[in-house]
């Protein structure tokens, strides 16, 4: 006698473990296979690209704070650099080089996020996550003694920043910079070789290269799959054409590959932020001739940044009035979920959650 | 420390059973209530001490706010856990949902009366005392199977499904790494294995039994990095996702009764059981089954989880021959030194645990990736 069987669903979320925010999956499994996912989102939706445009324009950075909220500085530094672009600013040299630093460091602060709440879905009990939360509070007290804010900074300004570093900030940053490598060195100690890990994530959650271009990927969730795409090179902005940095790439696009892309991205941009540390000028933090009411002429404008989780875009609209016309934000978050569906077809439940996991999202952006 | 002190007064059974010739009952019932307090006792002492040690591996500090070094945290958790409401869905098969925490909570107790805490200081030495604990502890099992099926949520239904996968692959490496032991000890009675160590641990003789045996029975038992059936990352709470006040308590209380329990067989079996020098017996078994209790602790905190299908492969691929080429060459070692194994022998052992364990690692790959299924759209 055949037993009757029949696939059946089950909700993913959207208040979940590792749903990463209020994020929810319909996964269709045959017993522990999954057939299908189909991602719902929208849970968090707050009409950020709508608020934009009845803001002025100093008044969306804390708008943009809130997009990916574990990487505002780099959202405000999208975006500004957007702005300036509209209104033809050019920023002062010590921005630059204070951007940069403060972006790289906001980097690894997510990417320690990211690659410690990936482990944790791997199933290791917090002990990779707490380790990495331990260096990246330091890393946000840095942020905090430069913006007052330890998440949401609202720190840049159109045409740089309204006030200069204060004085403690760069022995301070370079202390954590010189530990920084040690540390990453010990997580590697705990996780490369781990078999189980290992078992977990290698061949797993496999990203072709050809879909991944094609659905527009960006970030680690591509580089993993070996194509050597970074903004920071293939379009510097700021000052990042002076640095000196690699951009690590992955072989096969499993999720191992991505996990060790996102490690050797947080090296790389401890070599960066030294860098800018050495050279960085001296002279004003702020652009002289912006006024305090900003009507950019009629135009628009697309402005760019390698955002920890890919390629972060601002597209602004101006009608020559005191708000932008439209603002449009390309979140990566969003656009690598979309490989989401054809990376889990077939792979255990166990793995759809490691492979989720790997893309790295943030909700405050799927949704804006 | 009640506990410890009860304890310790449990471990002259000789005196106390010479009290009441003849009187089971009254026997029975002492060791009864003893048992149970020595397992909510150290059961407490197991949730502190774990939360502390993984706080310390963790980075972190840990409970410290109620009581000394946090002491009373467990208390208090346990006192939460009775004051809650006791939440049933609607659609839940009432009679199973109630039962389920009994049926695994029980069985976890009953395993205590066959081990020896001291010299003869158990409540029942059977002759079959082994058999007893494998046939038992996997009792706990239909527990979770029963919670998993009577909450009717599909989160647990599958913690179920991969719990039933779990003890019907690990029952029998574990069953066969025990059985080098009882080869060795030549007796099933666990008073009698612990005498068989009188001069050297087994864990000298039996190194790939103690680490299949350590394996299968964290499989057994759910703990990680084999708790898939309550993986958090995928199922939330898997089994008792439907569990609330008392009966998740019950539940909570069963799991780290299961590590007790293996704590201490694997204690009795291959760590001399209460044999040591100079502190007291109940002090030695009760610091071995600690040590074994934070080297769980340790792997937890360590590993990441395996995949289900890497959880079948390494209990049919790894265990079990490994289980069988222990059985094979233990039977044959008491086949040529019928009185007792000398103790040069402890070196073979070792010899053969370290060339077959990265023999097999090689031999095999852990578990299959995708699978080919039909498309729905």
């Amino acid at each position: 006698m055949t037993l009757r069987t029949e696939p059946f669903v089950i909700n993913f979320g959207p208040f979940h473990p590792s749903s990463h925010g209020v994020f929810r999956i319909r996964f269709t499994l045959d017993g522990e296979v999954v057939v299908d996912a189909e991602p719902v989102f929208g849970y968090l939706h707050r009409g950020i690209e709508k608020l934009a445009e009845e803001r002025t324009y100093t008044g969306v950075i804390p708008l943009t704070d809130r997009l990916d909220y574990i990487s505002s500085m780099n959202n405000n530094l999208g975006y500004v650099l957007a702005v300036e672009k509209l209104a033809g600013i050019t920023v002062p040299e010590r921005a630059q080089y204070l951007r940069v630093i403060l972006a790289e460091l906001q980097r690894v602060a997510a990417h320690l996020i990211s690659v410690g709440a990936f482990i944790n879905e791997c199933g290791a009990f917090f002990t990779p996550f707490l380790y990495m939360f331990r260096e990246r509070e330091k890393i946000v007290d840095l942020l905090e003694m430069v913006s007052g804010q330890r998440l949401l900074y609202n720190f840049m300004r159109v045409g740089g920043f309204n006030q200069d570093i204060p004085e403690e900030f760069l022995p301070a940053a370079r202390k954590i910079i010189a530990k920084l490598p040690a540390h990453i060195d010990e997580y590697d100690r705990l996780l490369m070789e781990n078999e189980v890990l290992l078992a977990r994530t290698k061949g797993v959650g496999i990203l072709p290269k050809e879909t991944a271009i094609s659905i527009g990927a960006a970030g680690p969730v591509l580089r993993g799959c070996g194509v050597n795409w970074d903004i920071r090179k293939a379009d510097p902005y700021c000052v990042y054409d002076r640095m000196q940095f690699d951009i690590p790439t992955g072989t096969v696009g499993d999720c191992y590959d991505r996990y060790r892309v996102r490690v050797e991205e947080m090296r790389q941009s401890v070599r960066i932020v030294k860098q800018a540390l050495e050279a960085l000028p001296g002279g004003p933090v702020k652009a002289a001739n912006v006024p305090q009411i900003l009507r950019p002429p009629v135009g628009e404008a697309y402005a760019r940044i390698e955002a920890p989780k890919g390629e972060l875009g601002f597209y602004l609209v101006s009608d020559g009035g005191i708000a932008p016309y439209r603002c449009h934000i390309r979140a990566p978050s969003l656009i690598n979920l979309s490989a989401l569906r054809d990376m889990v077809i077939g792979w255990k439940l166990q793995d759809a959650v490691v492979t989720f996991g790997s893309i790295d999202i943030t909700m405050g952006e799927v949704d804006r | 420390m009640t506990t410890l002190a009860l304890s310790s007064a449990a471990l002259n059974p000789a005196a106390l059973a010479s009290d009441w010739p003849g009187n089971f009952w009254l026997h029975w019932a002492v060791f009864s209530v003893l048992i149970l307090a020595f397992v909510l006792g150290v059961v407490i002492i197991f949730v502190w001490l774990e939360r502390r040690f993984m706080a310390r591996m963790q980075a972190r500090i840990g409970p410290n706010r109620t009581g000394p070094f946090g002491l009373l945290q467990s208390l208090a958790d346990a006192l939460k856990l009775m004051l809650k409401e006791d939440i049933v869905p609607d659609s839940a098969d009432h009679a199973l949902h109630w039962l389920a925490p009994i049926i695994a909570l029980v069985p976890v107790l009953s395993v205590f009366v066959v081990i020896p805490f001291a010299d003869g200081a158990a409540l029942a030495d059977l002759n079959i005392g082994i058999l007893y604990v494998i046939a038992i502890g996997s009792v706990a099992s239909m527990g979770i199977i029963t919670a998993g099926w009577a909450s009717n949520n599909k989160y647990s239904l599958l913690g179920a499904m991969r719990d039933i996968a779990a003890i019907v692959s690990y029952e029998i490496p574990l069953a066969m790494a025990v059985l080098g032991v009882v080869i060795i000890a030549g007796s099933l009675s666990l008073s009698a294995i612990v005498d068989a160590q009188s001069s050297v641990p087994l864990i000298f003789f039996q190194p790939l039994g103690f680490l299949l045996f350590f394996i299968a029975a964290c499989a057994e038992i759910n703990r990680s990095p084999f708790d898939l059936l309550e993986a958090d990352s995928e199922l939330t709470a898997g089994f008792h996702t439907e569990y609330s006040g008392m009966k998740f308590a019950l539940f909570f209380l069963a799991e780290y009764g299961e590590s007790l329990v293996v704590s201490a067989v694997v204690a009795t079996i291959f760590l001399g059981g209460w044999r040591g020098p100079v502190l007291p017996p109940w002090l030695w078994f009760l610091g071995k089954v600690f040590a074994v209790f934070l080297f769980m602790v340790w792997v937890r905190t360590t590993m990441p989880r395996v995949r289900i299908d890497q959880l079948m492969a390494l209990a049919w691929k790894f265990l079990f021959p490994l289980a069988l080429i222990n059985l094979l060459v233990t039977a044959i070692e008491v086949l040529i030194w019928p009185n007792g194994l000398p103790w040069p022998v402890i070196f073979l052992n070792i010899a053969i645990f370290l060339a077959v364990i990265p023999i097999f690692s090689r031999l095999f790959k852990l578990g299959w990736g995708r699978v080919e299924v039909p498309a729905l759209r």
